[in-house]
């Protein structure tokens, strides 16, 4: 073994050691957790997930999380895009200073807007709706998307604009059918943003929901109870939280290369 | 009478980017407009397309007033310098965008593509994306979406200023070819005077936002209305002095006397300014009508069979591009000889006099 290739092992050694102990406690009761220190599980069990998968309580809170998730990186990709394009193609009064308020909206943390929120949801019978947190998300996802956006069509040539009016397209007509194509890098990496966002925001989609929409983070607390924490369902839930950002990272995973490329992630 | 510019300008804030123009460019004409860059040749373009509005003035086609139509009804096609092409489409929905935009029939989308893309050598490359091309491809499938509907009006941004030497070279001889018996009117911007001149047609100068002169290219190239118009049809840049005529004799720098040659008694006595462009002054050379000078050689180029000697004379520096090879050492003194019949003689606010 080179030195070259040691840092990155063992780099990576402790990057991965974590979720490793995480999929190793999923496997196992939560007495041999309590009981001692083992680095694979002694009595492997697939019990923990047998439970969440099978427990609407468990699924179901998978479920609204995506659904509120989804709902979320929609709405936000729907604002931003023609915002971004605003930002990109027009020069207008105070353009530069609204480019920057946008993203200080991202400075102030969650936890500020959580009481008015909560109020001003319930006054106007969003609460406990998965409508309520993908709304309450946009607020962090949208600043962030029209920035990353933006730095994609500022790499695409405003000739490409006016070559399509010469051809004959309309605004819309090109919009859809050629810009958004040209700059799709773009919208799946501002689209990854806002669900990795919208997925591990915890404060947030917490307290804005009970019951009818309780997304996954708050589920997991639940395994609290009077015999104490049942450790195995709650890394095993952990691990299956995992999974959707990691299928989604596969996706965009060149795109974020190119992202990285153009300065803007 | 086919387009016409009638007094229009382009500002932008408080920069003028077209001063008042007024232009005519006829049916099926193949016009240049010449200039260095920032000259306007883009923004004049574009007020031709319909991209940008004339801040005053407007534009008239076949007898309409097309000022306020927006660039899709206008029926231009433009090419770019920078290689446009739409990324997510194949070079054969490239092409065939602007007849799809139209509603045409797919048969004759399919006949027109085929042509189109005959005519730009690129059949074989129909279905490759534009990034899977070279940059000359890729220009060329531009130009074929430029040429594939039947446009009233083509625009040419120096669509060849991007391509290698080459590239350029063949293009240049097949472009005229796709226009020949057309009835549209050809607007190609070039900073190359050896582009106007090859490709003949009308020439319009640009200087700083304003057209200088328009007209046939030789008559703009042999009479140019003043100086602007001659420094902008050189390449490399006209040589210029004060003179003063004195029957068959003129002055230069003080003390030089030349043959007043053609001009002797065309031009009335006086003083002048002379304009010589760099391929009329050569190393060698006999003959009543011929000006001898010396110079010190600042700097030689070699180019191929041509030589360009720059030198200071007097004071100035003057550019001789003659054929042959002649390695001349930085720091020489050596002489140089002008063909003056080739002059140009322009009066004390530069307006061409002969």
């Amino acid at each position: 073994m080179t030195k070259r290739s040691l840092v990155p092992i063992v780099y990576i050694i402790f990057l991965m050691l974590p979720i490793y102990w995480l999929l190793n406690m999923s496997f196992k009761t939560t007495n041999e957790i309590l009981g001692g220190f083992t680095a694979f599980p002694h009595q492997f069990t697939l019990d923990s997930y047998h439970t969440i998968l099978t427990d609407p309580t468990w699924y179901m809170a998978y479920v609204h999380s995506l659904i509120y998730v989804c709902l979320n990186t929609v709405f936000s990709l729907a604002v931003a895009l023609p915002a971004a394009y605003a930002f990109s193609r027009y020069r207008f009064l105070g353009d530069k200073h609204l480019f920057f308020w946008l993203l200080s909206n991202r400075m102030a943390p969650p936890a500020v807007f959580v009481l008015p929120f909560v109020q001003l949801y319930s006054a106007v019978g969003l609460f406990d709706t998965h409508i309520a947190v993908a709304l309450a998300h946009t607020l962090f996802n949208i600043p962030l998307a029209v920035w990353i956006l933006e730095g994609f069509m500022s790499g695409v040539p405003k000739e490409l604009d006016e070559t399509a009016y010469v051809d004959g397209y309309s605004f819309p007509h090109f919009f859809f059918r050629i810009f958004i194509p040209t700059v799709s890098a773009g919208i799946g990496v501002a689209a990854f943003f806002c669900f990795m966002f919208s997925w591990v925001e915890m404060l947030l989609a917490k307290n804005l929901t009970s019951v009818a929409a309780k997304p996954i983070v708050a589920a997991m607390t639940k395994t609290a109870s009077a015999s104490g924490y049942e450790l195995g369902l709650l890394a095993a839930a952990g691990v299956l939280t995992l999974i959707p950002g990691a299928i989604v990272v596969y996706f965009v995973r060149n795109y974020i290369a190119k992202g990285f490329a153009l300065g803007r992630v | 009478m086919a387009l016409e510019l009638k007094q229009v300008s382009k500002r932008v804030g408080a920069d003028v980017h077209i001063h008042e123009t007024s232009a005519v460019f006829a049916s099926g004409s193949f016009n240049v407009l010449l200039g260095t860059t920032l000259a306007g040749k883009t923004t004049l373009m574009q007020l031709i397309a319909g991209i940008q509005k004339p801040t005053t003035g407007e534009i008239w086609f076949r007898g309409k007033n097309i000022t306020s139509v927006p660039v899709q009804k206008r029926n231009v096609s433009m090419v770019y310098q920078q290689f446009i092409n739409y990324p997510n489409f194949n070079v054969y929905d490239n092409i065939a965008s602007p007849l799809r935009v139209a509603g045409m029939d797919a048969a004759e989308i399919d006949r027109r593509v085929g042509k189109a893309a005959e005519l730009l050598r690129l059949t074989s490359m129909l279905k490759r994306k534009p990034s899977e091309l070279s940059g000359g491809q890729q220009q060329r499938t531009a130009i074929a979406r430029a040429v594939v509907k039947d446009s009233d009006i083509i625009l040419l941004d120096e669509p060849l200023a991007n391509l290698d030497y080459k590239l350029r070279e063949e293009m240049r001889e097949e472009l005229p070819k796709l226009f020949a018996g057309r009835d549209a009117i050809v607007v190609y911007a070039t900073t190359e005077p050896a582009e106007a001149l090859l490709f003949g047609g009308n020439t319009a100068t640009m200087h700083e936002g304003r057209i200088t002169q328009f007209g046939p290219t030789s008559t703009i190239y042999r009479k140019p209305n003043n100086l602007i118009s001659a420094q902008v049809f050189s390449d490399p840049p006209i040589n210029t002095a004060k003179i003063s005529k004195r029957g068959k004799v003129i002055t230069i720098f003080d003390n030089i006397k030349w043959p007043s040659g053609r001009v002797e008694k065309t031009l009335p006595d006086g003083d002048y300014n002379i304009g010589i462009r760099p391929h009329n002054i050569s190393t060698s050379g006999e003959g009543a009508h011929v000006g001898v000078i010396e110079g010190r050689v600042l700097v030689t180029e070699i180019s191929g069979s041509e030589s360009v000697i720059h030198c200071k004379i007097g004071g100035q520096t003057w550019v001789s591009q003659s054929h042959g090879i002649h390695p001349f050492e930085v720091g020489s003194i050596t002489k140089l000889y002008v063909d003056i019949d080739q002059s140009l003689y322009f009066g004390a606010n530069n307006e061409f006099i002969a």
